[in-house]
C-alpha cells in the first residue's frame, strides 16, 4: 500500500520546474534557509524538507501541488508551524509549502456575518478586522496571535470557548481546496445552511491529508455584550474540579471554564507576573458572557455555586484590563512552563467531564511513579486536559520516559471513553495511539478514504494515520530558536 | 420493507440487496418515498449522562422520545430539529440535514453531532467521531453523514451534544410596510448582541423573533428588545409563544397540495427571491428562517417544477425537496466534485445507496 517518495531524480526535476514558478527569494533550498522550518510547536520531532516554496497566490499553490503530484514528491502545507502534535513537521526530503504570505482577507461581509480568508491569515486578525462591527471569530486557540486559519482548519483547532461555541469546524461554512492531485474543489458555501453531505466538515480536521485549503469561509458571531470573569482559588485541585461539575449541573452555560494547578500557576507567575494567590493549589476561571441582563441574572447563581464548592478566595475582573490579565496568565501557561523545565511535552486528551477529578488523581499518581513533574492546565468545561510533562532533553532517556508517561495519560483518557486529542490533532505524536482509540477496521476505513483522495499519499504524508509511515528524525531538546528566546510555545 | 433490529441485521440487509434506501419516521416523503429499509426497530436511547451534556441513541429513535428524555433534565437539542411531533427520527433528521428556527443561537445539527456508528454501502461497520464534547482525532466522518440522505452509509448509532434548556422564552412580532424595511431590521438584529434564539421573516413584511434565557432576566430582555424594535411589536408569552414556533417547526403553515422545499440562501438574496416569486402567477407560502439564511418554500403541486429549478439556478443555490414525490430530491445547481466522488467510492463502492429512486440511475 505504501508508495515510496519519488526519489532524488524526481526531486531535482521538480525543483527545476519550481524555479520557473518562483523567484529565488521564494524558493528556499539552502540548509541555512531550511533549518528554521525543521520542526513545529512540538520540538521533539524534526525533519528537513528538500525545499520550501512561499507562494503568494492561489494559482502558485495549485501549480505547486500539481507539480508535486506529477513528480510524486510528498508535500506539507503549513502556516506558522505552531502545531503541538507535530502535525506541521516537514516531510523528510519532501516539499514544504509555506502559506504565510497568503494572508489576505478576501471578503468581509459584516451584515452577512461572514469573512472569506486565505489560509495564511492569522487567527486573531479576523476578530481584529471585525471588531468595529462588534463581530468576532469565536475559536480562540492560545496561539491565536500567531497561528493561521489554514492550520486551524487542518487540525480543527479549539480553544477555551469550545463547550459553548464549538471548534473550528463549527465556524467554517465553506472551503475552496486543492486536492492532492491538483484539482480544485469548492466545498460548502457561504450560507449557515446547506444541502448535500457536509463535505466542508469532512475536510476540516483532516490534518492536511486531503489537500490544501485555498479559501476559507468563516462564520462570525456578534461579540458578547459583557463578560463576567471570575477567578476562584482552592486549597485542593479536586475542589476546583468539583466546582466545574456543580456549575454544569446548575444549568449555567459559561463561555469558558479553565483550571490551572499549582505548578502551572508558578510558571505563569514567573512568566507574566500574573499575581496568583501564593497558597492556592488550584485556580478556577469561569467566564460568563452574553447580553448584560442575562449575565446579571447568572451572577448570583454562579457565586452561590462557587461558594458551595469551597473556594477560599474569589476575585472578579472589574474591567477589561483585569480580564485580560487573567486570560494572559492562563494563555501564557504553556510557554511559561519553559521556565520551569528545559523541555516539556503537552498532551490534550479528553475525558468525560465528570471524570476530571479521577483523571487528575491518576495523572498525579503517574507523575510520582515516574518521578516526572506534570503541570496541569485544562479546559475544564469540556474535559480537555493539558498535562505539561517536563523533562530535560539533555539527560539520556528522559524524553522516552516523558513520552511513556504521556502515553499512559492518553490510555487513561481512552479507558474512560474520551479522546486522545481534543484540539491539537493526532499529527506525528499520537499516531501510535490511534489504534487504541479506534478499531483496526475503523482505521483501515480512514486509510482507504485517504487513499481514495490521495492515492500517492503525498499530502502531509506520515501524519495522523498509523499505517502511513514516513521516516522522521527525532532529536532531543528545545528548538534552537527557542533556546535563543526567538520563538516560544503558546 | 426490511426492518432490521440490530447493526448486524443492517449489515446483512446491505449485503443481501443491490439497492437500498432508508426511511426513519417517513415524515419527509421526498426522501423516503422509495425506502426499502426501515429503522423502526433501531430505537432507544443507549446512554444519557446529563452532566456530560451528551447522549447516544439508535438512529430510529423518534425525536419526541429524545426531547422528552432531555426535558426531564432541563436540557434540549439546540439545533431545534423540525417535525418532532410529526414523528421524525434522529437518524432521518441527520440524513436530511435539517435544523429548526432555533439553530440561530448556537448552531445547526452539524454543530451538535459528535459521533456515529454506521453501516456503509459496502456493508462495513464504521465508527467515527467520539462520545465526548470535544474531539479532534481522526477524520470527522459524522459531519459527512449530515445531509447525506443515506447515500454514503446507513446511520445506526448517533452521539449528540446537548445544552441546558433556557428557563423561559418570549416571542415578538413586528410588521413592516415595505420589504426593505423588514430586511434592514433583520440585518440590524443579526449583528446586535441581543442573542435571539430565533429570527424568521415571513413575507410580505413580518419579522418573528424569540429570546430565551433565565426567568429572572427575560422580562428585562423583552423590554430591551421592544425598545430596539419599536412600539408596534406584539409580545407573545407561554402557550402563545410555544405555538408560534411549533407551527414553524412542524410546518403547519404548509397548505395541502404543496411540497416543502429547503433552499439555503443569503439574507441579501431575499430581495431577488421575492421579486422572482411575486412575479409568478401563483401563491407560494414561504418563510425565511435563521436570519435569512434559509428559505422554506411551499411549492404548489400543480405548479411547473421547471420553474423551481430555474429559481434555484438564478439564486445559484442548490435546494432539497423535503416532501412530495420528486424524481430526485436535489434541485438547482448540484455541487458535485472529485472530493465527494472519491469519498463515495469508499463508502458505497457499488452505488447501493446513492440512487434515487432506489436502483433507478442517479
Amino acid at each position: 500500500m505504501e508508495r515510496k517518495p519519488g526519489g532524488l531524480m524526481n526531486a531535482s526535476k521538480l525543483f527545476e520546474q519550481l524555479r520557473r514558478l518562483y523567484p529565488p527569494d521564494r524558493l528556499l533550498t539552502r540548509p541555512a534557509q531550511l533549518a528554521p522550518y525543521e520542526s513545529d510547536g512540538l520540538t521533539a520531532f524534526r525533519a528537513r524538507p528538500a525545499g520550501i516554496v512561499l507562494p503568494e497566490t492561489q494559482d502558485e499553490v495549485i501549480q505547486t501541488v500539481k507539480l508535486c503530484y506529477q513528480h510524486e514528491i510528498p508535500f506539507m502545507a503549513r502556516g506558522s508551524g505552531t502545531s503541538l502534535s507535530g502535525g506541521s513537521v516537514p516531510i523528510q526530503d519532501g516539499l514544504l509549502i509555506g502559506l504565510n504570505r497568503m494572508n489576505r482577507i478576501l471578503q468581509y461581509e459584516p451584515k452577512q456575518r461572514i469573512a472569506v480568508v486565505e489560509p495564511g491569515v492569522i487567527n486573531l486578525a479576523v476578530s481584529q478586522r471585525a471588531t468595529f462591527d462588534n463581530l468576532y471569530y469565536a475559536p480562540d486557540p492560545s496561539s491565536g496571535p500567531v497561528c493561521t486559519l489554514g492550520g486551524n482548519v487542518a487540525f480543527n483547532s479549539g480553544g477555551a470557548h469550545c463547550l459553548k461555541y464549538g471548534m473550528t469546524s463549527n465556524h467554517v461554512l465553506g472551503l475552496k481546496v486543492v486536492l492532492p492531485n491538483g484539482e480544485v474543489c469548492q466545498l460548502g458555501g457561504d450560507s449557515l445552511e446547506m444541502v448535500g453531505p457536509d463535505m466542508t466538515g469532512m475536510f476540516v480536521g483532516s490534518e492536511g491529508l486531503f489537500g490544501v485549503a485555498l479559501e476559507i469561509t468563516l462564520r462570525l458571531l456578534p461579540k458578547p455584550e459583557v463578560y463576567y470573569t471570575v477567578q476562584a482559588a482552592y486549597d485542593s485541585l479536586a475542589k476546583a474540579g468539583d466546582a466545574v461539575t456543580l456549575v454544569v449541573a446548575s444549568g449555567l452555560l459559561p463561555g469558558a471554564m479553565e483550571i490551572m494547578d499549582r505548578l502551572s500557576l508558578d510558571a505563569a507567575d514567573a512568566a507574566v507576573g500574573a499575581g496568583y494567590p501564593s497558597d492556592a493549589k488550584a485556580i478556577l476561571i469561569v467566564e460568563l458572557e452574553g447580553i448584560a441582563e442575562e449575565v446579571e441574572a447568572e451572577k448570583p447563581r454562579l457565586h452561590e455555586l462557587i461558594e458551595k464548592s469551597g473556594a477560599y478566595l474569589v476575585e472578579v475582573a472589574k474591567d477589561d484590563e483585569q480580564r485580560l490579565k487573567i486570560w494572559t496568565g492562563r494563555k501564557s501557561a504553556f510557554s511559561a512552563v519553559g521556565r520551569l523545565s528545559p523541555d516539556f511535552i503537552v498532551q490534550d486528551g479528553v475525558v468525560p467531564r465528570t471524570k476530571l477529578g479521577e483523571s487528575l488523581v491518576e495523572i498525579d499518581r503517574l507523575s510520582r511513579e515516574y518521578d516526572i513533574r506534570v503541570a496541569n492546565v485544562f479546559h475544564a468545561g469540556d474535559g480537555n486536559l493539558h498535562p505539561l510533562i517536563m523533562y530535560d532533553g539533555r539527560q539520556s532517556g528522559a524524553l522516552e520516559r516523558a513520552e511513556c508517561l504521556a502515553g499512559e495519560i492518553l490510555r487513561h483518557c481512552i479507558r474512560l471513553g474520551g479522546s486522545i486529542t481534543g484540539e491539537h490533532g493526532v499529527g506525528l505524536e499520537k499516531r501510535g495511539y490511534m489504534r487504541e482509540m479506534f478499531g483496526e477496521s475503523d482505521l483501515e476505513f480512514m486509510f482507504e478514504l485517504r487513499h481514495a483522495v490521495d492515492p500517492l499519499q503525498l499530502a502531509n504524508r506520515g501524519k495522523m494515520l498509523p499505517m502511513a509511515e514516513s521516516p522522521v528524525l527525532t532529536t532531543r531538546g528545545a528548538h534552537p530558536l527557542e533556546k535563543q528566546g526567538i520563538i516560544s510555545r503558546e | 420493507m426490511m426492518v432490521p433490529g440490530s447493526i448486524t441485521e443492517v449489515q446483512q440487509a446491505v449485503h443481501s440487496v443491490q439497492h437500498l434506501r432508508v426511511a426513519g419516521g417517513a415524515t419527509k416523503s421526498a426522501l423516503s418515498c422509495d425506502a426499502t429499509l426501515s429503522t423502526r426497530k433501531l430505537s432507544g436511547v443507549l446512554e444519557y449522562e446529563p452532566s456530560e451534556y451528551t447522549f447516544t441513541a439508535l438512529s430510529g429513535t423518534p425525536l419526541q422520545d429524545i426531547v422528552n428524555t432531555l426535558v426531564e433534565h432541563n436540557q434540549f437539542l439546540p439545533f431545534d430539529p423540525p417535525l418532532v411531533e410529526s414523528g421524525a427520527t434522529l437518524g432521518g433528521t441527520v440524513a436530511a440535514g435539517l435544523s429548526g428556527p432555533g439553530r440561530l443561537r448556537y448552531g445547526g445539527l452539524r454543530d451538535f453531532l459528535l459521533g456515529t456508528r454506521v453501516v456503509t454501502g459496502g456493508g462495513r461497520i464504521v465508527l467515527g467521531g467520539g462520545k465526548v464534547v470535544k474531539n479532534a482525532a481522526g477524520f470527522d466522518i459524522p459531519k459527512l453523514m449530515v445531509g447525506g440522505l443515506g447515500t454514503m452509509a446507513i446511520l445506526v448509532e448517533l452521539t449528540f451534544k446537548v445544552f441546558p434548556r433556557p428557563e423561559r422564552y418570549v416571542s415578538l412580532r413586528v410588521d413592516f410596510e415595505f420589504l426593505q424595511q423588514a430586511l434592514d431590521f433583520q440585518s440590524d438584529l443579526m449583528t446586535s448582541p441581543l442573542e435571539l434564539a430565533c429570527l424568521d421573516f415571513v413575507p410580505p413584511g413580518t419579522l418573528w423573533m424569540r429570546i430565551g434565557g433565565m426567568a429572572t432576566a427575560i422580562e428585562k430582555r423583552v423590554d430591551r428588545l421592544c425598545q430596539f424594535v419599536g412600539d408596534s411589536a406584539r409580545v407573545y408569552r407561554d402557550q402563545e409563544d410555544e405555538e408560534i414556533w411549533r407551527s414553524a417547526r412542524e410546518f403547519h403553515w404548509v397548505p395541502p397540495e404543496h411540497d416543502l422545499v429547503k433552499i439555503p440562501i443569503l439574507p441579501q438574496q431575499i430581495q431577488v427571491s421575492e421579486s422572482y416569486l411575486s412575479g409568478l402567477d401563483c401563491e407560494f407560502p414561504r418563510r425565511y428562517s435563521m436570519g435569512g439564511n434559509l428559505l422554506w418554500l411551499a411549492w404548489p403541486r400543480e405548479q411547473q417544477r421547471g420553474l423551481l429549478d430555474e429559481f434555484c439556478t438564478q439564486l445559484q443555490r442548490p435546494a432539497l425537496a423535503v416532501t412530495g414525490n420528486w424524481p430526485v430530491p436535489w434541485l438547482g445547481p448540484r455541487q458535485d466534485n472529485l472530493y465527494r466522488q472519491r469519498l463515495s467510492s469508499v463508502f458505497d463502492p457499488e452505488s447501493k445507496l446513492a440512487r434515487f429512486p432506489a436502483g433507478v440511475g442517479q
